[in-house]
Parts: structure tokens; sequence; C-alpha cells
């Protein structure tokens, strides 16, 4: 399997996600947003729409409809517009409706486009992982940077407001780093399937971690072993990398559900 | 004694709404130890917020140690449990890494150093849960959660503690156990404590001074001056 050139590219780029998406995830779980990444994805699906339309590459369109629909969702919760959820719901739909008549204007509902949406272990090139590993890399830098503002402001974001941390500034860095997330993931895993990879890993470490920092250790360590074995799975069975990756996740998720019933 | 908050003519309702609050008039000084009571409503918490600087009054002014609160700059000398429904008391924290997250806005980026740690063991020590310090969280009693939340507000050294709801959630021996507590770090640290609850009977005995808020304040002197009637039957302080 690794002999060929695009297992290696999907495998090399599948671990920068495999990595990026629970560690991202982990403040989303935290702060009760974990559906936020299947909004951010649908407005995603949007992009990838006028991307065709356009004659431009989708990945840099979607990547920009992310970010975009990201800092709608922020803008409206922080303002207090709409509760989250309701925030969330005007995004998913408009974004699902936009790219819906996008696509059908730029006459492109057609197999490239299940790429987009659902991962393929095909698509990878070598300029797609240096994009990848850049923008991934970076994120994860100022994960780390951030790190203690973050993890304040997702135990407590009135505290954090109190204390004078710049809250509404911590909380558009983590809603624009889910966007880019997706952004980096939607040739592997798909921007439908991508905010599972982000939700999954830390809702089954949560329940054999000890500490927060472990909670982010065992997330990144079941991201990654499900982005393995998915495309491994993918690549025998010939299936598509998002949903193969996905379902390894809710495996692992399983198997956690059972060591936690079986501790008590 | 200079002032830690005052409130001068202070209006307040919520964009186009009903008045929440009312012609209030309110001076807290350094180092008292204040209870604010008052129905479900009746706007404690909106004073609150607005003493914290988090909402702009309609009519008048709040100052916080002489400054403007909204505006107010030294924000880590502010101490802030907040109800436990807004707090992460089901996370995967540990209590010690609940205290350290207390050090944040001193420390927002880089590891934490030497006085970082020295800061955080205080804290433990001082609420009682430096032997719980590993533990997590969510496997603590209501009462324990609040005092690592405590522990976490003590962290950054403030010199005003501001308590919202404080025994929500936590059992009536709980509740006396953590009055008695916040009347002893009242007395070690000289720190001002405004104590926001419905209820106010698990610091009656400890407080010298009790407001009651009601759209306006409808009581502020010592618990002994209050109506029987007034007082909370659930805590008998025998």
């Amino acid at each position: 399997m690794l002999d060929l050139e695009f297992m290696r590219l999907a495998f090399a780029a599948g671990a920068i996600v495999g990595v990026l998406a629970p560690a991202v995830g982990f403040f989303l779980v935290q702060r009760e947003m974990s559906l936020i990444g299947d909004g951010i994805g649908h407005v995603a699906f949007a992009g990838v729409a006028a991307g065709y339309l356009l004659g431009i590459s989708p990945v840099w369109t979607a990547l920009a409809a992310a970010l975009i629909g990201a800092g709608g969702i922020e803008w409206l919760r922080a303002r207090r517009r709409a509760a989250g959820d309701q925030a969330l719901a005007i995004v998913f739909y408009t974004g699902i409706a936009g790219g819906v008549v996008l696509i059908s204007a730029a006459g492109a509902l057609n197999a490239n486009l299940f790429s987009y949406l659902f991962g393929s272990i095909l698509t990878v090139t070598g300029s797609d992982l240096v994009v990848i590993a850049v923008l991934g890399i970076g994120a994860l830098v100022v994960l780390a940077v951030l790190m203690r503002a973050l993890i304040a402001v997702s135990l407590d974001e009135d505290g954090a407001r109190v204390a004078g941390l710049p809250v509404p500034v911590l909380n558009g860095v983590i809603s624009m780093l889910a966007a880019l997330t997706i952004g980096v993931s939607m040739r592997i895993v798909g921007i439908l399937l991508i905010a599972a990879l982000m939700v999954l890993p830390v809702i089954a470490a949560q329940r054999i971690a000890w500490s927060l920092r472990s909670t982010i250790g065992v997330s990144i360590c079941f991201g990654l072993l499900s982005v393995l074995v998915g495309l491994t799975v993918s690549y025998y069975a010939n299936l598509p990398p998002g949903g193969t990756i996905v379902l390894a996740g809710t495996a692992v998720f399983l198997a956690t559900s059972t060591v936690e019933a079986l501790r008590r | 004694m200079p002032l830690a908050v005052e409130f001068d003519g202070v209006d307040f309702a919520y964009g186009q709404g009903p008045a929440v609050l009312t012609g209030v008039d309110l001076r807290v000084a350094e180092g008292e130890f204040v209870a604010i009571a008052g129905p479900n409503g009746g706007g404690k918490t909106t004073l609150l917020r607005l003493a914290l600087g988090l909402e702009r009054p309609t009519r008048g002014a709040v100052l916080l140690f002489g400054e403007t609160a909204r505006t107010f700059g030294a924000r880590t000398e502010i101490g802030y449990l907040a109800q436990r429904t807004k707090i992460g008391v089901h996370a995967p924290a540990t209590v010690r890494e609940v205290v350290e997250a207390g050090r944040a806005a001193l420390r927002p980026i880089g590891r934490l150093r030497r006085d970082d740690h020295a800061a955080v063991d205080e804290a433990l020590e001082r609420v009682g849960m430096h032997e719980l310090a590993g533990r997590r969280l969510s496997t603590l009693s209501g009462g324990q959660q609040q005092r690592a939340f405590i522990a976490k507000a003590l962290a950054a050294h403030p010199s005003l503690l501001v308590l919202d709801e404080p025994t929500t959630g936590v059992d009536v021996a709980a509740q006396d156990a953590l009055g008695a507590l916040l009347h002893r770090l009242h007395e070690e640290l000289g720190v001002t404590i405004l104590y926001v609850s419905h209820e106010f009977g698990a610091v009656e005995r400890f407080v010298e001074r009790l407001v009651l808020v009601r759209e306006r304040i409808v009581f502020d002197g010592p618990p002994a001056q209050l109506p029987g009637l007034w007082h909370d039957p659930s805590h008998t302080h025998a």
C-alpha cells in the first residue's frame, strides 16, 4: 500500500489532519459547540460550488467560505443576535442551500464533487500536502501558544471576561481554527464528515482521560488512529475515506464507552 | 476608607425593556464583607454585572476602586465566581488545572513560572483542597467544586472577591462550611467580598452588612436589624 505515492501523500496529509482536528475540536466540545464544524462544513460546500462556478480551485473558495461562515457564527453569538444553536442553524441551512443553488448553476453535480464532500485518497497532490502541512502546523502552534487562555475561556467564559482576557478574540480564534481545519481536511475526510473527526475523538477521550491535558493528548492519539485505520480500510475496501475514518472514530468511542462502563 | 465599589444614582434596563434597577446608591468600602440578596428577578445579578463592568448603566455611574467600572483596567484585582450553570463543573479538568486557569490573565502565554505555581498552591491550601488537587472536578461534590472555583478566583491575589449564587446546588451543611471559609478568607486576607445570592443564611452570621435588592435597595444594614420574618430559616446557626 505504501509503495504507491498517492497513499503516502494521503497518509502524510491524514496524519496532520488526525492531529489537528481533535486538538481544535477539544475546545469546541468544552464550549458545547460540538456542531459548529458541521455548520462551517456546509458553508464550505457553498464555497466548493462557488469555486466550480467561478473556475477557481474549490479548495481555496471553500477555505474562504469556511472562514466567513465561522466569523458569521461567532458574530451572531457574540452580539447575542441569536443563541449559539440558532446562529449555527442560520449558517448551516444558508450554506447548504447556497451550495445546492451554486452547484446546479455550475452544472457540477458529478463524481468529482463527491470527493470534496466525502474525501478521496486519490486527490492529495504534493503541493496539497505542502499547503496542509504549513496551515496545519501553523494552527497547532497558535493552539499551543494560546492554550492556557483558551482553557480559561472554555472553563469559565464570564470569569475570563471579568479577569480581562480578550474573550471575543479568543472565541474568534477557535472558530477560525475550526474553519481552517475544515479547509485543510476536505481532501482527505470531506467537508461533510470532517466535523465528526473534530468531535468523536474528544468525546471518546473524555471517558477515559484523567485531566484536561490528558484529554487533549488522548484525543489526538484517537484522531490519528481513526485516520490511519480509516485510510487503510478505504484503500483495501475501495471506499470513500471520509466514511471509513469517521466509522473508525465511532468504533474508538464505543471501545472507550465499554472501558468506562467496566470501570464502574 | 477608600471605596471598592460605588453606585451613584444608577438605573438599568435591558434594551427597551422594563426597569431592572432604579435609583441604586451603594458604597462598599475596601475590606468589607457584604451580602447582596433578594428574590429571583429582583435585579441582584444585574447589580453584580454592573459592578463588574459587564453592563453599562442606563443612568448614573458605577465605579470600581474609583475608576469607571466598564473601563476598569486592573481586572486581575477582581476574583469572580460565576454561577454553577455557567462554569465547566463537568469539564474533564483536575482541581489544579482549574486553579491554574485563574492565572491565565496574568500569564496568558508561555509556561507557568515558579511564582504562578506558588500562588496556585497557596490558593489550594487556603480553601483546603490541596489534597484533592489531582482529582477530576466532576468526581467531587458540589461544595468541593465551589471551593475549587473559589481557589481559582483567589489564584491571582485579588482585592475584590465577587461570588454569584455560590450556594446553588450545594447542600446546607456544605453551604455553612462555605460561609465559614469565606469568613476565614476575609479575616486572613482582608479582601473585599461581595456575596450575591437569593438567600443569605450561610453567611448571615459573618457579614457586616446585608443589602436587599428588589428593583431598588430595600434594606441596607447589619443582618441583626433585619425584621424577623426576613431571616432564612434553613440555617439555624445553633
